[in-house]
């Protein structure tokens, strides 16, 4: 078994007009075993940046950690909001500074630009970034989540017909899926403001 | 403080891991045609634009042809984490260099430089490129390989789709070409390479590079765009899913600015 | 080594239950056997004389690939599957049928190592002749379900490396699926999709079709057999985009190979790729409703 899917969860971000979102799973595992359904794999960055982070959830931990230090010293140096470029940047060299002996997480990173135009950014744990107009996904059902987001997605959507679309896009996944689920959070990410919703999903 | 170069922190964990069993993650890789062929007066690279990771496309639509100077560009085969970071590396290190000396870079510099890393990591960095510029010498085109050797040919492909482009060079490479001759060619090798390698796919990125002018030419060719939608669509109105609880939450501004005070009677010496 | 056959992926088919190291067996095998070297060191056996005797493996499969999808309806249900057949990184054709029309109302779709396919089409073609000469009737759906399942497992420790969906009307006229893995197990459903492209297109079928995430789990308006072929194409769409070794569109630019099975019987529609056996079923299928169904405008059968 990959180290990858340790302790099982997903994350999946969709890109809306002047909005995105970002969706997680809830569960906690050490393989089939479940430990928790509160877990938290998808972090605020600022208002209009959140980082989801896949894998094994003690390095989820670390570089969450990792991440939120950077952030600040650059916010209290800079004096301003990191961009959501800047961000994937600094989460690709953070990764790929450990080459040879990975954290064994995939970020996924969802945010606005300064422009309320929506970024999207996957990364492998090397730190490769993928950028995307639509859609990205991690974790261990990320396969059935490009099968449903694939079909599903459609461009330019509204804020709430963004929550509709991604979340039965996780939901149809996560229930393929014996190593994610245990609840979704969704955060919808909008120049007005940070709507957070926990969906209904299956408990087993 | 912290310092340039891979941090090897997590190696004694990660190896323990393994040998409990653990398989490490494979990193993604882009299979992948690139290619590069002189004509008279410049360069043209070509790359696809899949990147996989497994059996999956995890990228339809990605760059592989990266910057390495004005004058040179660089297609990259491998783990995809490792082309983007070594040239980006290269290209670091020769805008200091151009800064430094006021002059063009050449194409050899950069070729010796990525070598020399390349073989100092013993190919434990897996980056296969395609080399292609313009300096004072003329066009130059060169691969490199993961452990640090290099070819230097008037035409080149690399990468999972490098046979099947290679087909397409032997049969019509022919010497001066023109700059149209050349795009068209290399186009074709490409397509090759997304229509018979699964590994390839996606549309066509060029790059030409002649004399004091470089271009880049995203999707130049698009093969292959998804043809069939399903025509009513999907559509979930407000209320499909269900929700247990959901916040709403305003902006809120962290930005506390510091103005730094210093009185007069503080010595600014340390 | 060919990617579709890293460890732990090449058999994704197999569940759990089969029992603990089964699947590292199967696993193990197709590994060995994932690919057919034809030139460099690996092709031929090498002999070392430092290193004692060696034994060349048997290595007897290989994975080629392709995603098979079955939908029911009330009263019909559509079979399709692409028409890639794959081998590591290249495509050897881009033209082959995965689907064998068993006889008018059933209906038979195989992923995996096409080699087997073919093998296993070629048994149940001839098993289902016999049944129709000892008997003078087409085998029903309940029953084809229940022959396919034991011919899978009489290979039960060599077995065969296919992954089928059966799609088919049953004596009443309702529209059913049956989907197996390599070794017999089976389970009637009314949506089932193997193969390559399984994990992208199955939850997409369960939404669409089950329902299940929508509205508290109430049940769904049913598709018409338009809607659902329509949903089948844009399900392999979707997938061909993602999987390398799904095909969206075969490679004509068509649609999948796909197949409805009406109440009356079947019509073989999207384009005219057909393989030899249900040509010539369909020859010795002297039923009124097939030969009818040749007049329809989307029946490119001739």
């Amino acid at each position: 078994m990959s180290i990858l899917e340790y302790n099982g969860g997903c994350v999946v971000a969709m890109a809306g007009k002047e909005c995105v979102a970002i969706a997680a799973d809830r569960r906690l595992g050490i393989q089939l075993q479940t430990l928790a359904c509160d877990a938290n794999r998808v972090f605020r960055m600022h208002d209009k940046l959140f980082l989801g982070l896949t894998g094994l959830m003690t390095d989820i931990t670390s570089l969450h950690n990792s991440f939120d230090f950077k952030l600040n010293m650059y916010s209290m140096r800079e004096g301003r909001l990191m961009s959501p470029q800047t961000f994937s940047s600094l989460v690709a060299s953070t990764l790929y500074e450990k080459r040879f002996g990975p954290y064994f997480s995939e970020p996924v990173i969802a945010g606005l630009n300064k422009d309320n135009t929506p970024f999207l950014c996957a990364m492998d744990l090397l730190g490769a970034a993928a950028y995307a107009d639509d859609f990205v996904v991690s974790g261990t059902c990320a396969e059935s989540l490009f099968g449903t987001c694939e079909t599903f997605y459609r461009p330019d959507l509204g804020p709430d017909d963004l929550f509709e679309t991604i979340s039965q896009a996780m939901l149809s996944a996560l229930d393929r899926d014996c190593i994610s689920g245990w609840g979704v959070t969704v955060h919808i990410i909008t120049p007005e403001g940070v709507t957070a919703k926990s969906l209904k999903a299956r408990m087993d | 403080m912290e310092r340039g170069g891979f941090s090897f922190d997590n190696c004694v964990r990660n190896a323990m891991l393994e040998s409990a069993g653990y398989q490490p993650p494979k990193a993604r890789k882009t299979g992948t045609t690139i290619c590069g062929v002189i004509f008279e007066g410049g360069v043209v690279l070509g790359a696809d634009t899949r990147a996989t990771s497994g059996n999956v496309v995890f990228e339809k639509n990605c760059e592989k042809i990266h910057y390495i100077a004005p004058n040179i560009y660089c297609c990259g085969a491998g783990t995809a984490a490792d082309t983007e970071n070594t040239t980006g590396l290269i290209a670091s290190q020769l805008e200091l260099h151009r800064l430094s000396t006021g002059r063009e870079s050449r194409v050899i510099t950069s070729l010796t430089m990525l070598k020399q890393m390349l073989f100092k990591y013993q190919g434990h960095v897996s980056a296969a490129l395609v080399l292609g510029g313009v300096d004072l010498k003329g066009p130059h085109l060169y691969t490199v390989y993961p452990h640090g050797s290099s070819d230097s040919l008037p035409y080149v492909t690399m990468g999972s789709g490098s046979l099947a482009a290679m087909a397409v060079f032997e049969a019509n490479y022919k010497d001066n070409l023109t700059e149209e001759e050349a795009k068209l060619l290399v186009k074709q090798a490409i397509s090759a390479g997304i229509f018979n390698d699964l590994g390839s796919g996606g549309n066509v990125n060029l790059c030409v590079i002649k004399k004091g002018k470089t271009e880049v030419i995203k999707g130049y060719a698009q093969e292959n765009p998804r043809k069939y939608r399903r025509p009513a669509g999907y559509s979930f109105p407000t209320g499909t899913t269900s929700v247990l609880e959901s916040k709403f939450q305003r902006p809120v501004s962290e930005i506390a600015v510091v103005t730094e005070v210093v009185s007069e009677s503080v010595s600014m010496e340390t | 080594m060919d990617p579709l056959l890293r460890p732990g992926h090449n058999a994704p088919h197999l569940p759990a239950a089969m029992g603990p190291g089964y699947a590292d067996v199967f696993d193990r095998l197709s590994r060995q056997g994932g690919r057919v070297e034809t030139t460099g060191t690996n092709a031929l056996p090498t002999f070392d004389a430092h290193a004692g005797a060696k034994q060349a493996s048997f290595q007897p499969y290989q994975n080629n690939g392709g995603s098979v999808v079955a939908v029911a309806g009330k009263d019909f249900c559509v079979v399709a599957s692409d028409t890639r057949f794959g081998l590591g990184f290249a495509v050897p054709t881009r033209m082959i049928s995965r689907n064998l029309v068993l006889n008018d109302k059933v209906v038979l779709a195989t992923a995996g190592m096409q080699a087997d396919t073919c093998t296993l089409h070629k048994v149940l073609r001839i098993r289902l002749d016999m049944y129709r000469q000892n008997h003078g009737k087409d085998m029903s759906l309940g029953a084809v379900s229940q022959l396919l399942s034991n011919t899978l497992y009489y290979k039960r420790f060599f077995p065969y490396y296919t992954f089928n969906v059966l799609g088919g009307v049953d004596e009443n006229g309702e529209g059913f699926c049956y989907g197996y893995d390599a070794i017999g197990s089976h389970e009637k459903v009314k949506v089932v999709c193997t193969g390559s492209s399984q994990s992208l297109i199955q939850p997409v079928l369960d939404n669409q079709v089950d329902g299940k995430q929508m509205y508290d789990g109430q049940p769904v308006a049913e598709l018409s057999l338009e809607q659902t072929v329509e949903l089948v194409k844009d399900c392999f769409s979707s997938a061909g985009e993602r999987d390398i070794y799904t095909v969206g569109l075969d490679g004509r630019g068509q649609p999948p190979l796909y197949v409805k099975i009406l109440k009356l019987a079947f019509v073989l529609t999207s384009h005219p790729l057909r393989s030899k056996y249900t040509r010539s079923h369909f020859i010795q299928g002297q039923s009124p409703a097939v030969r009818d169904s040749q007049t329809t405008t989307d029946t490119y059968f001739t």
